[in-house]
């Protein structure tokens, strides 16, 4: 048998999804934002609101996230897409919003915007990567680096005497009214990639049902700032990470 | 006959963003321009026009929500008082840059820091001169009466779209506060959402249909030689503004041998500084920039020939003056009268020091 007569459209098992663009990524090898772009894409696809959807990217890593997602995107200032978000969804109410954001970005710089936004209950999707390290800036402490855990700014290791303590913000998020899904995922393993697209998808979902905020966490890897091998920054994040940021629901309602 | 109402500057503010046909304001209070967005929420415009109406948690979200909204097609506005605009700046510049419409609302106090309540014209560097960051430009409205307030509305939002570019109109406590007859104009009704689509669907974020490409909006342009032409479509735009937008008023001007520029509510003192000039026999005319960007400068130099000497008068330590010495680079004597931090100035007080400076 040919490898023609294998390339058909009925044998395929798995394809790319029509809203992910051909760019190819800037990400690092072993990134976790691709996986969640495909997950994301996938939701879009799958819900049928490519035409619905508007993107609100983040400053970080995440800022060229419109090169790949084919649908309208607003690149935002530096923590400020919750603020974005909330002017187009109440303009647009019957469209999807989703504002997609590192940590650097939603949980230090933009802590305002996403308190009020997540309060005020806007009817948007909020995706959060965690990977506890400014990326694109070639990895600063971010506010989600773990105690002990050496970055650019801190060389020797985060004390929190000297830096604070490793911020919980999702935790927080979940204790305001206005939000109605507040979810913590990775995407490390198949399994976990298809527990994190669910929640992506119900997300979607509850915006349409004008529940409130919904709230996607996902716990990731950064490989090349952690300077570990992506197999290893797996473990790593499995070992240290997972501890400190447990996976699950928060809330739901 | 159109309806007329004795209404304050802000107020007119507010009235005139229903009526024409903006689609929302995002706001944080700041005295002395509060009145705006208490008077949008007395009005209820969501109940009538559909109007988004929503407070803020500070002026930085303020102006990301216009962004959010412009980047829409939408019709957005804010309004704010000195430091508050220092915190808008940020947005601004990302706003300029990435060729966005809103129309923003400074109702200056005196400052710097926190400063006071009271009126001031100390921000005529940050509307004019940038504010924010980087090689751009923005549309200033200077009003002088509770009735410009209230037009600079509708001419802001035109020019906003007109450019695909911020317009600010540079108010003060004064004119903010004051209360004035004001004549409501016939209003405008809001787009609809398709037909936002089809006048801006080609760059605006309303969804991506099957039939384009998705529409990114964005400042960030990595590489130097892009960026350098963005910088150069910016600034050839800017250009236009320069040949297209300039808007002023002469006073008694046609045989003046000394001319007063002045500006929002320094320009309506400056009327009586006129008449005290002319009861004394001293051919003063007055020069009322009405867009601070772009700068009246060739009417201002047409004048020249004519004149003996020019006052800038100003409530700040010397601002515009800058532009009024570069509009006459040299050619006549160009002086400078203002006070600072609130305090303001009376016709009488304004002669005096023309006068001496002039030796009259």
């Amino acid at each position: 048998m040919d490898i023609k007569d294998i390339i058909k459209p009925e044998n395929f098992v798995y394809g790319k999804s029509k809203v992910l663009t051909d760019t190819v990524m800037h990400y690092c090898p072993g990134c976790s934002h691709g996986v969640v772009h495909k997950i994301l894409a996938e939701v879009i696809e799958e819900m049928g609101i490519q035409d619905k959807t508007i993107g609100i990217s983040p400053v970080g890593c995440a800022v060229f996230a419109y090169k790949y997602i084919d649908i309208d995107w607003q690149q935002a200032a530096h923590g400020r897409a919750p603020a974005l978000a909330t002017a187009t969804k109440r303009l647009y109410p019957d469209k999807y919003v989703v504002a997609y954001q590192g940590d650097g970005d939603l949980a230090s710089i933009g802590t305002a915007e996403i308190m009020h936004a997540c309060n005020r209950g806007e009817n948007i999707v909020v995706i959060f990567i965690n990977n506890a390290i400014y990326g694109m800036t070639g990895g600063q402490m971010a506010p989600t680096t773990l105690l002990g855990m050496k970055t650019a700014t801190t060389p020797y290791g985060r004390r929190a005497d000297l830096n604070g303590y490793p911020l919980k913000i999702t935790e927080l998020i979940a204790q305001l009214e206005g939000t109605c899904y507040v979810t913590r995922q990775s995407v490390q393993n198949p399994g976990s990639v298809r527990k994190a697209k669910k929640a992506i998808r119900k997300a979607f979902e509850n915006s349409a049902l004008k529940k409130g905020t919904s709230f996607v966490e996902i716990v990731s890897t950064c490989n090349s700032n952690w300077k570990m091998t992506p197999v290893k920054a797996n473990k790593w994040m499995e070992e240290n990470m997972f501890p400190f940021y447990p996976l699950g629901d928060i809330k739901d309602r | 006959m159109a309806e007329k109402l004795l209404k304050k500057g802000n107020e007119a503010i507010a009235l005139a963003a229903i009526r024409y046909g903006a689609d929302g304001y995002f706001g944080y209070p700041i005295t002395p321009q509060s009145e705006v967005m208490e008077t949008l929420m007395e009005e209820m415009p969501w109940e009538t026009t559909g109007m988004v109406v929503l407070q803020a948690e500070s002026e930085t979200s303020s102006i990301n929500m216009l962004y959010g909204g412009a980047c829409c097609g939408k019709k957005v506005m804010t309004s704010s008082s000195s430091p508050g605009i220092s915190l808008m700046c940020e947005g601004i510049s990302y706003m300029a840059g990435a060729e966005l419409p809103c129309l923003v609302v400074d109702v200056i106090r005196g400052g710097p820091g926190l400063g006071t309540i009271q009126p001031a014209q100390g921000d005529y560097f940050q509307a004019v001169k940038g504010g924010g960051h980087g090689d751009y430009k923005i549309i200033v409205l200077a009003p002088a009466s509770v009735q410009e307030m209230y037009d600079f509305v509708g001419l802001g939002f035109d020019l906003a779209f007109k450019y695909r570019n911020p317009v600010m109109i540079l108010s003060d406590g004064a004119i903010g506060q004051m209360m004035e007859k004001v004549e409501l104009r016939d209003p405008v009704r809001r787009l609809t959402d398709k037909e936002i689509t089809e006048k801006y669907g080609h760059w605006a974020t309303v969804g991506k249909p099957a039939s384009r490409k998705g529409n990114i909006i964005s400042s960030l342009s990595l590489a130097a030689s892009e960026m350098e032409a963005i910088n150069l479509r910016l600034q050839a735009k800017y250009q236009k503004m320069r040949e297209n937008e300039v808007r002023f008023e002469k006073t008694m001007c046609d045989n003046a041998e000394y001319l007063l520029v002045a500006f929002g509510s320094s320009a309506r003192i400056c009327e009586g500084t006129l008449e005290i000039a002319r009861s004394k026999g001293i051919r003063m005319g007055l020069l009322r920039p009405i867009t601070l960007f772009p700068y009246p400068e060739t009417a201002i130099r047409e004048m020249l020939p004519q004149l003996k000497g020019i006052m800038s008068v100003e409530l700040n330590a010397g601002q515009m003056v800058e532009d009024v010495r570069l509009a006459v680079n040299g050619a006549v004597p160009v002086e400078f009268y203002g006070r600072m931090g609130g305090s303001i100035f009376s016709p009488e007080e304004v002669f005096e020091a023309f006068a001496k400076k002039f030796n009259l």
